[in-house]
């Protein structure tokens, strides 16, 4: 069935990290190329709109941005975040069914301390949008379960960070393996904090997956899992890097499997992350998922070199899936037990982790405690030191959405006693309040 | 001297201009069944014999192409589409008169399938078989490459009565309307020719040898035996010629909107900086979304006798004509009853405008002047409203680039001109209610015409270079020949400019209106395994639409 299909357009053609990056000025060139060829934007139920520009606040909703956003952030990230604040709108305010943010640069391995550019991503779009939902909408219209259900090459890191304590966010991820490519994560062990344990999801697949094993993970395992987790909303952080024609990553998937991907998945919003095969696999991938994702009919969408040889699935691949397929269903089943199990009955808990900065060349260490909460995603404090000199040390509290009082009172007073003297910045995120303050 | 006549379903207009002034003007009935007499008289009507050895120039507007379209009179068309995979073919215009055959170019023009020719040639054979003389061949990608369009144009030659090839008619991309434009250019191919062999004839008669063009949709003109080959480029040109006719009273250094008030419609458009705006993709004619170039027009169902009626106890203006005014014997009131009860408009008979208006008032328990008033009132706020909306839709358009998205420049119209019957009641009315300056041309009845009149010869032109491939292609040309690895931007336009004045000349152009600007010029990198292999540069040249310097001589 036709469905109207927002799509948010924003190719960003004088941006580029350099002229040669994967990041550069031409990479939606001949995206724009297919889709106006094709005519899409003719069809009555595709409607093209222009981007509004991200503010602080909406940023700041998320990121904790040092020293600050107007160090870090270039005009194309305000686009490409303000492009899909307004797919979300254009489908809360029921103009559209569904909405594709085909937008650049990327966002999904930004975390929430944001120290530069790292996988060649500034701000999380994805996560700026889900709590820019809660926030202007969440109360009109009950909006509060979220799954974000990432299909770029790479382990979505920085989402995986920032949601890993909310428990009414669902993030699964599929991706190459951790071992095989960037970031290096994303093992099927990473499952959430200790108030949200589960509600983070990894699906590693191995080099050369192909079109048979990327839908049998999907219907296999993502859908019965989104099925149980019963969102209100769903969100595909479209990568489009796991084509086989992909420059830096070593995946078979295909333009007709994205779009078949987005005719099963059915996302209320696409956001376009990573995918640099920018002449052989984005024009038709895109095609294909605003087809799938207007209800039309994708099935002639092929790219003039696929090979359906190449696409004949090894069967060590398939023995592989069908173990992943096992585990996590298991651990999802069991994961009340066995969070138990992976965390101690203590009331606090801490995580340190030594975070780099590809793009940026730049490497952060960082100690984060949350506090342990059955009542909310409980209050959490980062201490985070980056190498980038005096500006590089902060002390960051957050206040998580539907904050319990407990989890509130104990997050105001780390915030007040933090000693201002020892750090370059302490700063406070209260998202309920919507409140961001620099002590 | 230029003779400008605009051929409308009703009435033939005509005016006589020099230096930009009407010396004379005349409103002759159509001949439907006779172009050549209609077109004779209206010649006839402004001009002595005198006249007619002065003159420099003719051009003509005509709904002819126009009306066989809407009125469904088209030839049958064959169409060869080479489609490639992407959208399927039943989400195609015109599916039901396509054959899909084998052959696609890549976004890049560079072939992704060749052509199958013994299916062509199987194609023919049917063609011949089935009666269909008019052939239209569309490839995807077809103005990257011209090669498949071509190949297919010459295995098809020799049979058929004429081919268009997509390419052709318009350097851009869009493959579905690329379709429904090679399409229509056959459907009316033989029609237009008919009119062209009548309009030699008519130049016969007057026994002069001046140039003679016809009106486009672009507000552009082209020279009369010139538009033989691309028909479809003169449908709709009567909103164009409309707006070029507004011309002359637009400001070149600011921002404008023109409003057009007829009896049932109102229609209107915008000037940026004194320039029309065009349509951003092409023209829509009935289903038919085309890639014809032309004049951006929006158009809302109020005009002078739209039917007014009580709904409710709410006036309700349009969408209908019933007829006339009722002070002009009409069934039904009308806003130019409303206007005349006001005293704003002395025309027609008063104490029948009373009647009409008093008859709502009854309705609505109200006096005739405030019934008159509140009519007024609706009807000026439905035109401001769409004018505000039209405004805030182009303000709306996406834009590509972060320059354009923090820079591009916001249209802020400032000033509206104001045409048709009813405008010298409405036009200070409609004026406060934007906040805008008004100005009513005078002879705003033959405005069509003396739009025709003054209108340049305007052209397009689309190149692109691939210094990878070593290959620039001129799209609307559909010529490709090879370019050294060090091309450049500038000998791209450079290229470009020499070919558009050709074709500007050819289509009839004058010398002084030969103002080529650069429309839209982008370089890309071209990126091999992280080393730069290449440039795709693009470039886009126009004669935009505009008054012929030739008028004011």
């Amino acid at each position: 069935m036709k469905k109207k299909t927002g799509l948010v357009f924003f190719p960003a053609f004088d941006y580029a990290i350099s002229p040669t990056h994967p990041e550069r000025e031409e990479r939606l060139l001949y995206t724009q190329d297919q889709v106006n060829e094709e005519g899409l934007l003719d069809f009555d139920n595709i409607i093209e709109f222009k981007p509004d520009l991200a503010t602080a606040a909406d940023i700041q909703r998320v990121h904790f941005c040092v020293p600050g956003i107007d160090d870090i952030v270039h005009a194309s990230h305000l686009i490409a975040v303000g492009g899909t604040l307004t797919a979300a709108d254009k489908v809360m305010q029921k103009e559209v069914d569904n909405a594709f943010a085909l937008v650049r640069p990327c966002g999904h391995h930004s975390m929430r301390v944001v120290h530069g550019t790292r996988g060649f991503c500034t701000l999380n779009m994805e996560a700026i949008m889900v709590e820019y939902i809660r926030h202007k909408y969440g109360a009109s219209n009950g909006i509060k379960k979220i799954a974000i259900v990432d299909t770029d090459c790479h382990h979505g890191d920085g989402s995986q960070d920032i949601f890993w304590h909310d428990p009414n966010t669902l993030f699964i991820s599929m991706h190459q393996d951790g071992r095989t490519l960037y970031p290096g994560s994303g093992f099927p062990d990473e499952m959430g904090g200790p108030n949200a344990f589960g509600a983070t999801i990894n699906l590693p697949m191995p080099p050369d997956t192909c079109e048979e094993g990327f839908l049998y993970v999907l219907d296999e395992i993502v859908m019965p899992i989104l099925a149980e987790f019963q969102p209100d909303l769903i969100i595909n952080s479209a990568g489009q890097d796991n084509h086989y024609s992909d420059p830096i990553t070593n995946m078979k998937f295909t333009a007709q499997g994205y779009a078949t991907l987005n005719d099963r998945l059915k996302p209320d919003i696409a956001v376009l992350e990573g995918g640099y095969s920018i002449e052989s696999a984005l024009p038709y991938i895109n095609t294909g998922i605003i087809l799938a994702m207007a209800g039309m009919d994708y099935s002639h969408i092929r790219e003039p070199d696929y090979d359906a040889e190449d696409q004949i699935q090894p069967a060590r691949i398939t023995a592989y899936l069908e173990k992943l397929k096992e585990v996590t269903l298991s651990q999802w089943a069991n994961r009340h037990a066995l969070r138990n199990r992976v965390y101690a009955d203590k009331a606090f808990h801490t995580r340190s982790s030594q975070i780099y900065y590809d793009t940026a060349g730049i490497r952060e260490s960082q100690t984060e405690t949350v506090r342990t909460c059955g009542d909310c995603g409980g209050a959490v404090t980062i201490d985070s030191r980056a190498d980038t000199g005096s500006h590089g040390h902060v002390f960051a509290v957050q206040i998580p959405r539907y904050a319990c009082g407990p989890c509130r009172s104990w997050a105001e007073a780390q915030f007040d006693e933090a000693d201002a003297r020892a750090y370059s910045q302490v700063l406070l995120q209260d998202k309920d309040n919507d409140l961001y303050i620099e002590k | 001297m230029i003779l400008g006549i605009d051929v409308g379903g009703t009435h033939t207009d005509s005016v006589l201009m020099k230096n930009g002034k009407i010396l004379r003007k005349s409103k002759v009935m159509t001949d439907k069944s006779d172009l050549l007499a209609s077109v004779m008289l209206a010649t006839r009507s402004v001009t002595e014999a005198a006249d007619v050895q002065q003159l420099q120039r003719i051009v003509l507007s005509t709904t002819i192409s126009t009306n066989a379209v809407a009125q469904h009179q088209l030839d049958p068309v064959g169409l060869v589409v080479m489609s490639g995979p992407g959208v399927s073919h039943r989400d195609l215009p015109l599916s039901d008169k396509s054959s899909y055959v084998a052959g696609y170019m890549n976004h890049r023009g560079i072939e992704a399938e060749s052509v199958d020719e013994d299916e062509i040639h199987a194609l023919k054979k049917r063609f011949a078989a089935g009666g269909i003389e008019h052939v239209g061949v569309v490839g995807k990608f077809s103005t990257r490459s011209p090669a498949h369009e071509l190949t297919v144009q010459a295995l098809l030659a020799g049979q058929t009565r004429h081919v268009t090839v997509g390419h052709q008619l318009s350097g851009a991309l869009n493959f579905p309307r690329r379709i429904a434009t090679a399409y229509l250019n056959e459907a009316i191919w033989r029609l237009h020719s008919g009119m062209v062999d009548q309009l030699g004839a008519y130049m016969e008669q007057l026994g002069i040898d001046v140039p003679l063009y016809i009106l486009k949709a672009d507000g552009g003109t082209i020279g009369v035996e010139q538009s033989r080959h691309y028909p479809v480029q003169t449908i709709l040109s009567g909103p164009a010629a409309t707006i070029m006719g507004v011309l002359p009273f637009i400001s070149a250094d600011r921002d404008s909107v023109s409003i057009d008030v007829g009896g049932t419609t109102t229609d209107i458009a915008l000037f940026a900086d004194g320039a029309p705006l065009l349509e951003p993709k092409g023209v829509q004619i009935e289903e038919h979304k085309t890639l014809i170039r032309g004049l951006l027009t929006h158009s809302i169902a109020v005009g002078g006798d739209s039917h007014v009626r009580v709904i409710g106890q709410q006036l309700v203006i349009g969408p209908e004509r019933k007829g006339a005014a009722m002070a002009f014997d009409g069934p039904v009131p009308t806003p130019t009853d409303a206007m005349i009860v006001l005293g704003l408009a002395d025309i027609g008979d008063k104490a029948k405008a009373l009647a009409a208006i008093g008859s709502l008032a009854a309705e609505l328990g109200r006096t005739s002047e405030q019934t008159a008033n509140a009519i007024m009132d609706q009807a000026c706020e439905t035109i401001a409203a769409k004018v505000r909306s039209m405004i805030a839709e182009v303000n709306r358009k996406p834009v590509y680039t972060i320059h354009e998205m923090l820079e591009g420049k916001e249209l802020v119209p400032r000033e509206a001109i104001i045409v048709g019957g009813p405008a010298p009641y409405l036009a200070r009315h409609v004026g406060r209610l934007l906040d805008m300056a008004v100005v009513v041309p005078e002879n705003s009845d033959v405005i069509n015409a003396s739009g025709a009149a003054m209108a340049r010869t305007t052209v397009e032109l689309t190149l692109m270079a691939d210094t990878e491939e070593g290959i620039m292609t001129i799209a609307e040309d559909g010529m490709q020949t090879d370019i050294p690895q060090h091309f450049t931007m500038a000998d791209l336009v450079a290229v470009g400019k020499e070919r558009l004045e050709q074709i500007a000349r050819v289509a009839g152009a004058r010398e002084a209106d030969l103002e080529i600007e650069v429309a839209d010029s982008q370089t890309f990198n071209v990126i091999r395994n992280s080393a730069t292999t290449g440039k795709n540069i693009r470039v886009r040249l126009q004669i935009k639409p505009g008054l012929t310097k030739h008028a004011l001589q």
